[in-house]
C-alpha cells in the first residue's frame, strides 16, 4: 500500500528508535532470568508429560523438586538430567514421578565431565522436542501449500467458547464452514493465574475451555477435517498469557496452533502478574513462536476498552512498537506480528469514524509488512442490537479501507449473551457485504493531503514519540508502575508469579533458549 | 391510561417484531412451523418477512404480526433493588463527596477452595460481561489476596490495610465447605475486631442462598450472575449511607 499519511520517515525512526530504547533494559532482564514455567517448558520439550493423581502435572513437581534442592538459577537442565545418569532412570516422567516421592536428590555437578555429560543429554533430549515443533511447521507448510491460504485479506477470525471442548469442535467447524478463516478458542476464565497447565480433555470451564495439550490436538485435528473439506487452510489460535505463557507456547508448537495471543504486557496490566515474570516469560514464549511459525497478535485493544479511545490513541501506538521490538528481538518475523488495535470511540463523539480510520491507517503504515489484528466494538455496545450491527458494518469497512490482516468479526450481541448461531450468521453476513461490496475501496480512499485524517495520524504520533521519550527517561518498568498504559498501576515488586522468578546464576544452563537463539 | 398494548404505526395496532432460530432445514414446511410458533406465542396474524438457511439445518425467521395482548402497568411487579445501581463515575464521584479518601477493599477466597474465577472476575481489571472490575474504580483501593487464603491471614490483611470491606468467594461447595468456611470467616472478625470496627463482611459465589446473609453472619450475599458494578453500587451504599 502507497503511503496515505504521508507520515515523517524521521519521525517513524526515531519512534523506533526510542522503543528500541526503551525495550532493552527490559530484554536485559529478560536475559539474566528465569522463571518457573520457562523450566517447566524446557522439560516439556524434552518429553515430561503426564500429571498426578491429584492433576497437578509431573513438571510441575519436578521444578518443584530441583528448587527445593538447589534453586532455579541454574537452570532445571543440568540438575536433572546429572539426576538421570546417577539415578539409572531414562524415562524422564519417570524420574519426575520418583522425585515427586522424594526419591531423588539434585545437585549440580562439579566435574566438568559430568557437567558436560548433563549438558549434552539435556541438549539431546529438548532438541527432540523442538524437531516436532518444527516437523509441525512444514506440515502446516505443506496443508497451506496444498489447501491454499483464505482467498480475501483481512483473514475471518471467529470465537468459540462453551467450555466442553466435544461441544467446542463441532461449533468451531461450523464456523468455518459459514466463512471464518480462523478459529480461537476462548480459555477458561481464571486459566492465566493458574500456575500449571491443566491435562487432557476438559468438558467444564467457565465461560471458556481450558487450554490443554489434548484440547489443542482435538481440535487441531478436527479443523484439518475442515480445511480438507473446504479446500482452504483453517487456522486454529490460543492463548499464550498468564502464568504458564512458556509452557503454552511449547505445546502450541508442538500441536501445530497457528496463532497465539501473546502481548508483552496484558498479564501485567489486566491479571496483575508480575512485571518481571511477565517480561521473562514474554521472551522464551516469543523465541518458541518464532520457531514454530506461529502468528502472535497482541493485546493493545484491550487499553481502549479501560481508557478513552480517543485520548490514549498514542499509547496503542507505543504498545504496538513496544511488541515488535521485543518481537523482532525474540527472532519474530514481520509476518508473524498481528498487532493489536480496536474500534472503541465512543459512536457519540463528531467525526468518530474519521478518528478510526485516522488510527487504524496510522497502524497499517507504521508497521506495513505485519498482518494486524483488528478488533471490533466492544465497549459502547449497549444491548441495542440494531444499531451494535451498524456499527459492526463501520467497523468492517475501516478494516476493508485500511488493509487490516486479521478481522475478529464483531457480533451485535456483545455484553448480552454468548453469541447465537444466528448472531454468528448476521454478522458474518455483515463481513462478507462490506468485503464484497468495498474491500478493493482502499484503492480508491486517498485522505486529503493535511486534512483531518492526515492531522490526526500526525498528532497520534507525535504523542506516541514524546511517551515513548518519557520512557526511556524513567525506565518502561516505572512507567508500567505509575499506570502509564491502561491506567493500571503495576509495580516491579508487586503481582502475582513473583516467587516462580529467579536470577540466573553463572553457570546458568537452558539448551532450548540456547537452541533458540542459534548458539547450539 | 393504564391498559396499553404495541405500538406499529398506529394506536391500538399490536404490532411486534420478533427473531429466532428453528433447527430444521429451510423448506415451506420450515416457515410454516415458525408461523405456528408466532400464532402459540399470540401473534394473529403473524407475518413472515424473512427466512434464511444457516449451516447446515437450521433457519433463521423474522416475523412481524399483532398481539392481541393487553399490558395493565399498575398491575406490573417490580422487586426493586435496595440499593441504586450506580455508573463507574457516580461510585467514584460518591466516594470522594462523602469520605474523602479512598474506600479499601480486601477479596479472597479461603478455605481451600482455589477458584479465584469469582473474586476476579469482580476485583480484576478484565472484570467480567463487559464491566471492568473493582481495580478500575479510581477511589476503590483494592487488595486481592487470591486463593487458599487461611482465616487468620484474611483478618490479619483487612486490619493491615484498614479494609473497609471484605470480599470472599466460595466456588468449592463439597460437604457445604462454602456454608463452613463463611461462618468460620465471619466468626473471626467478630472475635478480633469491636462492632464498628468491623469491615463490611461480603461473600460471592454460585451456590449461595442470598437470604442467608444473616445466618452466616455477613453482611451481603451475591450469588451467580453478580457483575462488579453490583458489587461497587452496594458499597457505597452501604459504606457512604448515601442513595446517589
Amino acid at each position: 500500500m502507497a503511503s496515505k499519511l504521508d507520515l515523517d520517515p524521521r519521525v517513524v525512526r526515531t519512534a523506533r528508535r526510542l522503543a528500541a530504547k526503551a525495550g532493552q533494559p527490559v530484554v536485559d532482564l529478560a536475559r539474566s532470568h528465569t522463571t518457573v514455567s520457562v523450566e517447566r517448558a524446557v522439560l516439556r520439550l524434552a518429553g515430561v508429560h503426564g500429571a498426578d493423581s491429584d492433576g497437578i502435572p509431573w513438571v510441575n513437581r519436578l521444578v518443584d523438586a530441583v528448587r527445593a534442592d538447589v534453586g532455579l538459577g541454574h537452570g532445571v537442565a543440568v540438575p536433572v538430567f546429572h539426576a538421570m545418569r546417577s539415578t539409572g532412570v531414562d524415562d524422564i516422567t519417570v524420574l519426575a514421578q520418583k522425585a515427586a516421592a522424594g526419591a531423588v536428590r539434585f545437585d549440580v555437578p562439579t566435574s566438568k565431565s559430568e557437567l558436560s555429560a548433563a549438558r549434552r543429554a539435556a541438549r539431546a533430549r529438548t532438541n527432540g522436542g523442538l524437531k516436532i515443533v518444527d516437523q509441525r511447521r512444514r506440515e502446516r507448510d505443506r496443508l497451506i501449500k496444498r489447501l491454499g491460504d483464505p482467498k480475501q485479506r483481512p483473514w475471518i477470525y471467529l470465537i468459540v467458547a462453551t467450555g466442553d471442548i466435544y461441544e467446542d469442535i463441532p461449533q468451531a467447524q461450523a464456523a468455518a464452514r459459514a466463512g471464518a478463516d480462523v478459529i480461537a478458542v476462548i480459555r477458561s476464565t481464571g486459566q492465566s493465574l493458574l500456575d500449571y497447565v491443566p491435562e487432557g480433555a476438559t468438558r467444564e470451564g467457565f465461560a471458556g475451555t481450558y487450554a490443554t495439550q489434548e484440547n489443542f490436538r482435538l481440535m487441531r485435528a478436527a479443523l484439518d477435517e475442515t480445511s480438507k473439506e473446504l479446500g482452504r487452510y483453517v487456522r486454529l489460535t490460543n492463548y499464550a498469557s498468564g502464568l504458564c505463557m512458556p509452557e503454552i507456547a511449547a505445546l502450541a508448537g508442538m500441536e501445530r496452533l497457528d496463532m497465539m495471543l501473546n502481548d508483552s504486557m496484558y498479564g501485567i496490566l489486566f491479571r496483575d502478574i508480575n512485571p518481571i515474570r511477565t517480561f521473562v516469560d514474554q521472551r522464551f514464549s516469543r523465541q518458541v513462536h518464532a520457531r514454530a511459525g506461529i502468528i502472535i497478535n497482541t493485546g493493545e485493544d484491550n487499553y481502549l476498552t479501560t481508557a478513552d479511545a480517543v485520548e490514549a490513541a498514542h499509547t496503542v501506538t507505543v504498545s504496538q512498537l513496544l511488541n515488535e521490538f521485543f518481537a523482532h528481538e525474540a527472532g519474530l518475523e514481520d509476518w508473524q506480528l498481528g498487532l493489536g488495535h480496536a474500534f472503541e470511540i465512543n459512536p457519540e463523539l463528531p467525526e468518530s469514524f474519521r478518528l478510526e480510520l485516522a488510527h487504524a491507517l496510522l497502524a497499517r503504515e507504521l508497521f506495513p509488512d505485519a498482518p494486524l489484528k483488528w478488533m471490533p466494538p466492544t465497549k459502547h455496545m449497549t444491548g441495542d442490537v440494531f444499531r451494535g450491527n451498524l456499527l459492526d458494518g463501520f467497523f468492517n469497512l475501516v478494516g476493508a479501507l485500511t488493509g487490516q490482516g486479521i478481522l475478529l468479526v464483531g457480533m451485535m450481541t456483545e455484553a448480552v449473551v454468548t453469541p447465537w448461531l444466528s448472531d454468528r450468521d448476521i454478522a458474518l453476513q455483515n463481513v462478507r457485504y462490506v468485503l464484497t461490496g468495498a474491500g478493493k475501496l482502499h484503492e480508491d480512499f486517498v485522505p486529503a493531503p493535511g486534512g483531518f485524517i492526515q492531522q490526526r495520524a500526525h498528532s497520534v504520533l507525535d504523542e506516541a514519540v514524546s511517551l515513548l521519550g518519557k520512557i526511556v527517561d524513567q525506565s518502561l518498568l516505572d512507567a508500567i508502575a505509575e499506570g502509564t498504559f491502561g491506567i493500571m498501576k503495576r509495580p516491579a515488586d508487586r503481582g502475582k508469579g513473583l516467587d516462580g522468578v529467579a536470577r540466573h546464576e553463572d553457570d546458568y544452563y537452558n539448551p532450548v533458549t540456547l537452541a533458540l537463539e542459534g548458539e547450539a | 391510561m393504564t391498559i396499553v398494548r404495541p405500538y406499529g404505526d398506529t394506536t391500538g395496532d399490536g404490532m411486534v417484531q420478533l427473531s429466532f432460530t428453528l433447527p430444521i432445514p429451510h423448506d415451506k414446511r420450515a416457515e410454516g412451523a415458525a408461523i405456528q410458533l408466532a400464532n402459540k406465542m399470540g401473534m394473529d396474524p403473524a407475518l413472515l418477512v424473512h427466512a434464511k438457511p444457516m449451516g447446515d439445518g437450521f433457519t433463521f425467521f423474522v416475523v412481524y404480526g399483532k398481539v392481541s395482548h393487553l399490558v395493565d402497568t399498575d398491575k406490573v411487579q417490580v422487586v426493586e433493588r435496595d440499593y441504586p445501581l450506580l455508573s463507574a463515575k457516580e461510585v467514584n464521584a460518591t466516594i470522594k463527596r462523602r469520605l474523602r479518601r479512598r474506600l479499601n477493599v480486601v477479596g479472597a477466597c479461603i478455605g481451600t477452595d482455589a477458584h479465584t474465577v469469582g473474586i476476579d472476575a469482580i476485583l480484576n481489571l478484565k472484570g467480567i460481561a463487559g464491566e471492568k472490575g473493582l481495580e478500575y474504580y479510581s477511589e476503590l483501593s483494592v487488595t486481592n489476596m487470591g486463593a487458599q487464603v487461611s482465616v487468620p491471614d484474611l483478618v490479619e490483611t483487612a486490619r493491615e490495610r484498614k479494609a473497609d470491606a471484605v470480599l470472599v468467594s466460595q466456588v468449592v461447595t463439597q460437604r457445604d465447605a462454602h456454608l463452613q468456611n463463611t461462618r468460620a470467616m465471619s466468626a473471626a472478625f467478630r472475635e478480633a475486631l469491636p462492632t464498628g470496627k468491623r469491615p463490611l463482611l461480603i461473600v460471592g459465589g454460585p451456590r449461595f442462598d442470598e437470604l442467608m446473609a444473616g445466618e452466616l453472619g455477613v453482611d451481603r450475599i451475591f450469588s451467580r450472575g453478580t457483575t462488579p458494578r453490583e458489587v461497587a453500587s452496594y458499597l457505597v451504599h452501604a459504606l457512604t449511607g448515601s442513595s446517589s
